[in-house]
């Protein structure tokens, strides 16, 4: 849309990087240094956390804001990449991890995540609206039974631990600074993938069948193609954040799966807003903060360290109720408001 | 049944020779080479009967949950949180007061009360906003969660069934042949009984009510046309807010019938959603005999894989809700929107 702005307005249309608001650059240096001034705990725990948690919650965003699809199986397809890292790479479970060579387990997993991400998005585009919320919650639920309860593959309740990044280039990729880089630049390629994929031919395209299904039907699109496409895209993005997931915490387990987990990338991506890629990374920079540091609050008024999903929950509610666009929503309509204008005159008005 | 017979001969035969198959395996002492197959007959019929009962509890569950969508389009996602508070509510009151009876009125009461301001605080400032509904009762599915774990912990507790009921009861089924060539019949927990028979009477109730009264045929219009009912004058506000308080109490009294079969803890609340879910997603929306028969299949294929798949029981469960969506997305029952 803006470079339609641009040339009408003639002139010379400016650099790419000139058309970056000057926020962006900011946000970026902060970023890249946040190495410098920030200690061990923060790089690992607190901005570690929130892009992985936004990668996943981004996979949500993009089926849900662009796709028009509210699917509640991002963070299960994230699961069986994890899942399927633990079991092809090395991990402490040796009886089931293969082992392989990490150049063959990493595509292998993400493969397979994205094959078992678009069955079930072809199963869960027969349905609607709501429906496709509780078919896909129910798939879910399944798959988080299913691996507590095989041992075979799955190792069961105990899932696998000491899943441990590859040593690339003589460097330890779970020390915080190199984890740091590592989960910021898949945040960042995500974020670019879905820009770049929301204003391909692809995306418009998903856009419009969001829209107007019959429409885009009759034009000659072909619906059910578009929307298993955008699950199989969002799959991928899931998968990555799954790998990462489990670097992050070294282990597997079916509890990473389970209907919480699964209910919290819902409310990171709703929290932060549904409508821009960038609202997920948000909403799960807050829920990231809430949930480190209000065991703390609590405690301070006196109260029990174990209310934090209360608070969550309100929180969530809170925002669901009044605004449905999350926190993006909210800063929206608040620069509106501040530059509201005259509809008669145009001008700004006070 | 019978039109259902003259379009689709082939699938009536098959049916009737499934139903045909099963019946004899229930009635008739078995052969030794089938036991050596399948097991002892009485592990059979044990599966059999606590399909069928855990079938009762989820169809309590799940007709709650398919009338408020079915007629008002509204998604309670939190209505598995009713189920849990209404089991809570249920040991409290029979643990108080010794009557186990008692709690049933009183937590229906109760449960439909919050079904009645649920509806009227929450729903109707939402009405036809489906996504943001399914956020805002899963938000208050996550406090009410909290809220419970606080009041009643992590532990998990047991409703005790009164004397008159607790103990086995000898059913007129032949479970076994002794050496001596004597039948033995089946011994069965009598609660489970009574409250399958009473969820049998519940379901006949509903049928006739939703079927011969003026009130059901209210409520079956605005299924099948909203528009329709409240343009001709119907205050249909208050259908709906006495259908929402059934629902939520069919809820809360199934709390107290899961509390008595099994056990009441955090993270049965979600279980049971899933359970109504996959229940009317099998059997479809908005229809009272396709939740019973989503409620009858599910809960005879977590109970049978139980016995005979363990690994896999939870699995055949949405194996089914999976074929059920690629051959009938509507739901076995449901009809076509």
């Amino acid at each position: 849309m803006a470079v339609i702005e641009h040339a009408a307005r003639g002139g010379l249309a400016p650099a790419w990087f000139e058309r970056i608001p000057p926020a962006w650059w900011v946000v970026g240096f902060v970023m890249l240094l946040m190495p410098a001034f920030a200690n061990s705990f923060w790089l690992f725990q607190v901005f570690g956390w929130t892009f992985i948690l936004g990668i996943i919650a981004l996979s949500l965003m993009f089926l849900a804001g662009y796709g028009g699809m509210v699917s509640l199986v991002q963070m299960t397809v994230a699961g069986v990449g994890g899942y399927m890292v633990a079991i092809l790479g090395p991990s402490g479970v040796e009886t089931i991890s293969l082992g392989l060579a990490w150049w063959l387990y990493i595509p292998l997993a993400i493969i397979i995540a994205a094959v078992f991400g678009t069955v079930v998005g072809a199963l869960a585009v027969r349905t609607e609206g709501i429906y496709t919320i509780m078919i896909t919650l129910a798939i879910a639920a399944a798959f988080f039974y299913f691996a507590r309860q095989n041992y075979v593959i799955f190792n069961g309740y105990t899932g696998f631990n000491l899943i441990l990044p590859p040593q690339l280039f003589g460097i330890d990729w779970r020390q915080p600074v190199p984890f740091y880089y590592l989960s910021l630049g898949c945040a960042v390629l995500a974020y670019a993938a879905v820009v770049y994929v929301s204003r391909s031919p692809f995306g418009l395209a998903l856009q419009g069948v969001r829209d107007n299904p019959r429409r885009m039907a009759a034009l000659g699109f072909n619906v059910t193609a578009h929307r298993i496409a955008a699950y199989a895209f969002a799959s991928v993005l899931a998968s990555i954040g799954g790998i990462l997931l489990v670097w992050q915490n070294a282990q597997i387990s079916p509890g990473t799966v389970g209907i919480p987990a699964v209910i919290d990338i819902l409310v990171i991506a709703v929290v932060g807003g549904l409508r821009r890629p960038i609202g997920p990374f948000i909403g799960a920079l807050i829920y990231i903060l809430l949930r480190t540091f209000t065991p703390d609050i609590l405690s301070s008024f006196g109260l029990s360290t174990e209310r934090f999903k209360l608070l969550i929950g309100l929180g969530f509610l809170a925002v669901v109720f009044f605004s449905p666009d999350g926190v993006l929503g909210l800063w929206d309509r608040w620069r509106a408001r501040m530059r509201r204008r005259d509809p008669l005159t145009g001008r700004e008005a006070e | 049944m019978q039109d259902y017979v003259r379009r689709h001969p082939i699938w009536s035969v098959i049916i009737a020779l499934v139903a045909a198959v099963i019946l004899w395996l229930i009635l008739a002492p078995w052969p030794p080479g089938l036991e050596e197959a399948m097991g002892r007959k009485r592990i059979f019929l044990n599966a059999i009967f606590s399909g069928i009962t855990l079938g009762a509890l989820y169809f309590l569950i799940a007709t709650g949950f398919t009338l408020i969508f079915g007629l008002m389009r509204n998604v309670n996602l939190a209505h598995g949180s009713l189920y849990l508070l209404g089991g809570y509510l249920g040991f409290e009151i029979s643990e108080a007061t010794g009557w186990w009876l008692l709690a049933f009125p009183l937590v229906f009461l109760i449960v439909a009360l919050i079904g009645v301001v649920l509806q009227h605080q929450v729903f109707r400032r939402m009405e036809g906003e489906e996504l943001r509904q399914t956020m805002v009762t899963i938000g208050l599915s996550v406090v009410l969660a909290d809220i419970m774990l606080w009041i009643w912990g992590g532990q998990s507790y047991t409703i005790l069934a009164p004397q008159w009921l607790s103990g086995p009861m000898e059913l007129p089924i032949i479970s076994g042949v002794d050496r001596s060539g004597e039948y033995s019949y089946l011994r069965y927990p009598q609660v489970r009984i009574v409250i399958l028979i009473a969820a049998i009477v519940m379901g006949i109730a509903m049928w006739v009510v939703l079927n011969r009264t003026k009130l059901g045929m209210l409520i079956r219009a605005g299924v099948d046309d909203r528009e329709m009912l409240t343009a001709s004058g119907i205050r249909i506000q208050y259908v709906f807010l006495a259908v929402f308080a059934f629902g939520a109490g069919l809820a809360g009294i199934g709390g107290i019938v899961g509390g008595t079969f099994q056990s009441l803890s955090p993270g049965e609340d979600t279980r049971f959603l899933l359970a109504s879910l996959v229940v009317v997603i099998v059997g479809g929306m908005g229809s009272i005999p396709g939740a019973a028969l989503g409620a009858l299949i599910i809960g005879l294929a977590e109970q049978i894989g139980l016995v005979y798949a363990p690994t896999y029981s939870v699995v055949f469960t949405f194996l089914i809700m999976a074929a059920v969506l690629a051959f009938r997305p509507q739901g076995l029952l449901g009809s076509r929107r």
